[in-house]
């Protein structure tokens, strides 16, 4: 196949006018034709412009395409604006359609979604990962040149990633708009990229990055491009012991496997210990259902998304909207998460969960103060068959998040490499040294 | 269980007698995990994860949604406003 080319290869072409797009478009349609049995979309519009063809999760607004965040309650919904992320975007390429998700990003296999169950393409017997698990998979499946943007509350970039065998970046909190984004919750929410290579994933992060009036929360950073590496030489990784814990043994040997290999490029490595990894999952669950079920007390059949014939007061309409169009997990978050806000409770679990991420960004900050990353296996497992995934209870559910959750809590960049079959290895870095891991993540693919 | 079936009158939802004895037994065991997290006291907390403070746009208008667009997404609505579910009874 002709567009069998990267990123960078299909951008220099388009540049020095040598692509066919009418042609290429036409290719590129054709293939996604043939993936739809995999469910990867919410929405799909096809490739019809200019450019690179560029994917949206389903919770980032992209104007006048049905965006749902994976949920009924949003069916219909037809954003009247862009997300910043996504306007950004629009010079380099075209906007493919809305890639399936867990609704509102509430999971970790894409199970709990509104639209299908995206599945995997190196395995449709297995989970995609998730929450942004269309995204992955439709990277993973697709031959010709595509990047993702996705999105990370507690994992939902990386833990795809890893499963279907694509580079993820998930930024520092803050370094992307969160403008146009559906809020899960809005202290842990990061927009961030898919691809096949480092630097599609890289060169995407670099288009949507930097400061927006229209996010009071987007920091001030300069402009970087983080296709341009650094030398990883004499750079120092950091080994935390409990990232192995309840860890699969092939996971664990293949992350060790490439921990050695980037010490042949002159990376030292060193294992050290982060005890507050355990806790950082629990205060993570607390913050986060609690900001959910703030954020989702708007949908109520009215203005937009999901609408009933107007019958009774106020409370019966909005109770009868809310019942038909949430489902079974965003009901058992908007139940915890109620729950833990209530006169009584509030400082009991939400301020603690709080005071425990300032813990954890003093763990994570004494590392970094040695170390420039911290490597790790990106999920304990494989990603688990359907019929595992049924059997599984919620907790036993949250505790696959336990690697992703503690840097995702304290606002921390982390890139995902594969680095075997459906495995990744997850190099994790201090506030704004995004250039550090995708340098790391650069000299372990051994491209560039 | 009545505790459940409160918080769902809260949050406007209405669950079977199946969710609610699955989500009192599941919340159950979540919340016994959550009164493990005992070691932060003394901690100020972090709302968020980076320090940011009150930053400011400049006070300039901007372009806002035309009343078209604001009532693009409902079929609720009537003479050009949103029309909502009754509030009191006459």
């Amino acid at each position: 196949m002709k567009y069998n080319i990267s990123v960078k290869e299909f951008l220099a072409s388009l540049k020095a006018g040598s692509v066919d797009q009418q042609d290429f478009n036409e290719a590129f349609n054709r293939e996604l034709k043939a993936l739809r049995k995999h469910e990867f979309f919410q929405h799909e519009e096809g490739m019809k412009g200019k450019g690179m063809p560029i994917s949206v999760k389903d919770n980032i607004c992209v104007k006048g395409m049905q965006s749902t965040a994976g949920s009924r309650i949003l069916a219909g919904y037809k954003p009247t604006f862009d997300a910043t992320a996504v306007t950004k975007m629009r010079d380099a390429g075209s906007i493919i359609g809305k890639t399936n998700q867990d609704e509102f990003g509430f999971g970790t296999f894409s199970v709990n979604s509104g639209w299908g169950i995206p599945k995997n393409p190196l395995d449709t017997e297995r989970t995609c990962g998730g929450s942004s698990g269309g995204a992955a998979g439709l990277t993973a499946a697709l031959s010709v040149p595509h990047v993702a943007l996705a999105e990370s509350t507690g994992g939902s970039i990386s833990c795809p990633s890893a499963f279907c065998g694509v580079v993820g970046i998930t930024p520092t909190y803050g370094l992307v708009s969160r403008y146009g984004l559906i809020d899960y919750a809005n202290s842990l929410d990061k927009i961030g990229t898919m691809g096949k290579s480092v630097w599609d994933a890289a060169f995407a992060l670099s288009l949507i990055a930097g400061r927006d009036e229209k996010d009071s929360t987007s920091l001030d950073a300069k402009k970087k491009d983080y296709t341009k590496t650094r030398s990883v030489k004499g750079m120092k990784m950091a080994v935390p012991k409990e990232y192995f814990i309840n860890v699969e043994k092939n996971v664990e040997k293949n992350a060790w496997v490439a921990i050695k290999r980037l010490e042949s490029d002159g990376v030292t490595y060193e294992e050290v210990s982060l005890p507050t990894t355990q806790s950082a999952l629990y205060a993570y669950y607390i913050i986060a259902t609690v900001e959910a079920s703030t954020n989702l007390a708007r949908y109520c059949g009215m203005r937009y998304g999901m609408e009933q014939a107007m019958k009774g007061d106020f409370n019966q309409y909005f109770t009868s909207v809310r019942t038909a169009g949430f489902g079974a997990e965003a009901k058992r978050r908007i139940i915890l998460g109620t729950y833990a806000r209530m006169a009584g409770y509030r400082n009991a679990y939400y301020l603690k969960a709080m005071k425990m991420r300032t813990l954890v960004i003093k763990d994570f900050k004494r590392i970094f103060s040695k170390f420039d990353a911290i490597a790790a296996p990106t999920m304990p497992a494989l990603p688990p068959k359907f019929s595992e995934i049924e059997k599984l209870t919620p907790m036993q559910t949250y505790q696959m998040d336990a690697l992703t959750v503690p840097h995702n809590l304290a606002g921390m960049p982390a890139v995902s490499v594969p680095c075997a079959r459906m495995t990744g290895i997850h190099l994790i870095g201090d506030h704004l040294q995004e250039e550090k891991i995708i340098s790391l993540a650069f000299a372990y693919e051994g491209k560039e | 269980m009545d505790e459940v079936r409160k918080i769902a009158k809260l949050a406007r939802l209405e669950l079977t007698d199946a969710e609610v004895e699955r989500f009192s037994r599941e919340l159950g065991d979540v919340i016994k995990a959550f009164d493990a997290l005992s070691v932060a006291e003394g901690e100020e907390p972090s709302f968020r994860p980076v320090d940011i403070e009150n930053v400011m746009r400049d006070d300039t208008a901007g372009k806002c949604l035309t009343r078209e667009e604001a009532l693009s997404n409902t079929k609720h609505k009537e003479k050009g406003f949103f029309k909502g579910p009754k509030v009191i009874d006459k």
